[in-house]
């Protein structure tokens, strides 16, 4: 590869090789809080890379390689060079974990306890984990929650957080534009800017922490909190990780453990403001 | 009569969760989110081959359990659902 990244995010040491340099320089911006990892044996490697000689330098495309591929994927055009680099970052953890159980997730955590917020997408859960990150909690991950199956702790994913569409507005409200990345406009998933996570959160990363809550948020409906059983908790967090069934017993012990000491609430919002204030209740009561 | 069959205890982990449990079969890589008297009726065939009639005598010994016609139906249905789930074999 011609031009190569390399980066240490939680536990997890990635590199990414490009056939440009514009993918690379971007996600060396993005990525500059995080630890050096020159020399060091990465865990995942991604490669993005011309579909053809030709179409390196004609209307250029970035397929996207690894260990683990999806062989439907759509080539992404060179401006989106960065949602591709990431896109195959979150791919080759998700199907190639198996020392942690990964839930698709993003997590917060303050005086040692975690908050982690699961949900479809839209349901606004990356967005409350970097709101909560600028309000006095340690920003975790907005993507993988990371359990570990030996002492039931949540280690910490920090990506910057890809922010869509409208959410992009909101963290520009809350923390100014000093930390967002480039704007890719009108990718698949709509338009996306990047968020960086404060220095403090990378630099913490290697601390874990004990899960005390699971939200279940949704965003777009009046303001709610429901109860769940713990076999709806169990059968959710089966659903949002991407690993559970490849880990075995590792994954039994480590979702069995995880909803049967930690409180979990489904919660609706209709704004980011209420979202906000229902957390700190239900931190205030359970955690 | 049909021996109805279930792997040993050793093959599965289970978790009570509340009205339902989560039932790990190793063997498969499966999980199943399981209520009564499903554990009650591995735990039975468990590497011990049973008639129907058998599997009733030994779940009225075991936990107190009626054996009427409506015992039979319950339980007919519940190895038909073990059966198609890989959990339950005929030998």
């Amino acid at each position: 590869m011609r031009h190569v990244f390399s980066a240490r995010i939680g536990p997890r040491v990635f590199r990414v090789g490009s056939d440009w340099r514009r993918p690379v320089d971007e996600l060396r911006a993005l990525y500059r809080d995080y630890p050096d990892t020159a020399g060091e044996i990465p865990d995942f490697t991604v490669r993005l890379e011309g579909q053809s000689w030709f179409r390196r330098h004609v209307r250029p495309s970035v397929t996207i390689e690894g260990d683990y591929m999806l062989p439907e994927a759509v080539p992404l055009s060179l401006e989106h060079g960065l949602l591709a680099a990431e896109m195959a970052m979150n791919l080759q953890i998700a199907l190639g974990e198996r020392r942690y159980l990964l839930l698709h997730a993003s997590s917060v955590e303050r005086d040692g306890k975690v908050l982690i917020m699961t949900g479809e997408s839209g349901s606004g859960k990356s967005t409350l984990s970097a709101l909560l990150g600028e309000r006095g909690w340690r920003f975790m991950g907005d993507e993988f929650a990371l359990i570990d199956p030996q002492t039931g702790l949540a280690h910490a994913f920090p990506r910057p957080v890809s922010l869509k569409n409208q959410a992009i507005a909101v963290m520009q409200d809350a923390a100014g534009e000093a930390r967002l990345g480039p704007l890719l406009k009108a990718t698949p998933k709509g338009d996306i800017r990047h968020f960086m996570p404060r220095a403090e959160a990378v630099s913490a990363m290697d601390q874990p922490g004990a899960p005390a809550l699971i939200l279940f948020p949704r965003f777009g409906h009046a303001r709610a909190i429901r109860e769940m059983g713990t076999s709806e908790i169990f059968v959710r967090l089966t659903q949002a990780s991407t690993n559970y069934v490849a880990l075995g017993d590792a994954g039994f012990d480590a979702l069995t453990h995880l909803v049967q000491s930690t409180q979990a609430r489904a919660i609706d919002y209709p704004d980011t403001q209420t979202a906000i204030s229902l957390v700190e209740e239900l931190w205030a009561e359970f955690a | 009569m049909p021996r109805f069959c279930a792997d040993a205890p050793e093959h599965f982990r289970l978790a009570q969760l509340d009205a339902f449990a989560a039932l790990f079969h190793r063997r498969s890589g499966t999980t199943h989110i399981v209520s009564e008297p499903v554990p009650e009726i591995l735990a039975a065939l468990a590497g011990n081959p049973l008639t129907l009639d058998e599997l009733i005598d030994a779940l009225a010994k075991a936990h107190d359990l009626e054996t009427g016609e409506d015992v039979r139906a319950v339980l007919i249905e519940r190895l038909a659902e073990l059966e198609y789930a890989g959990l339950v074999f005929r030998t």
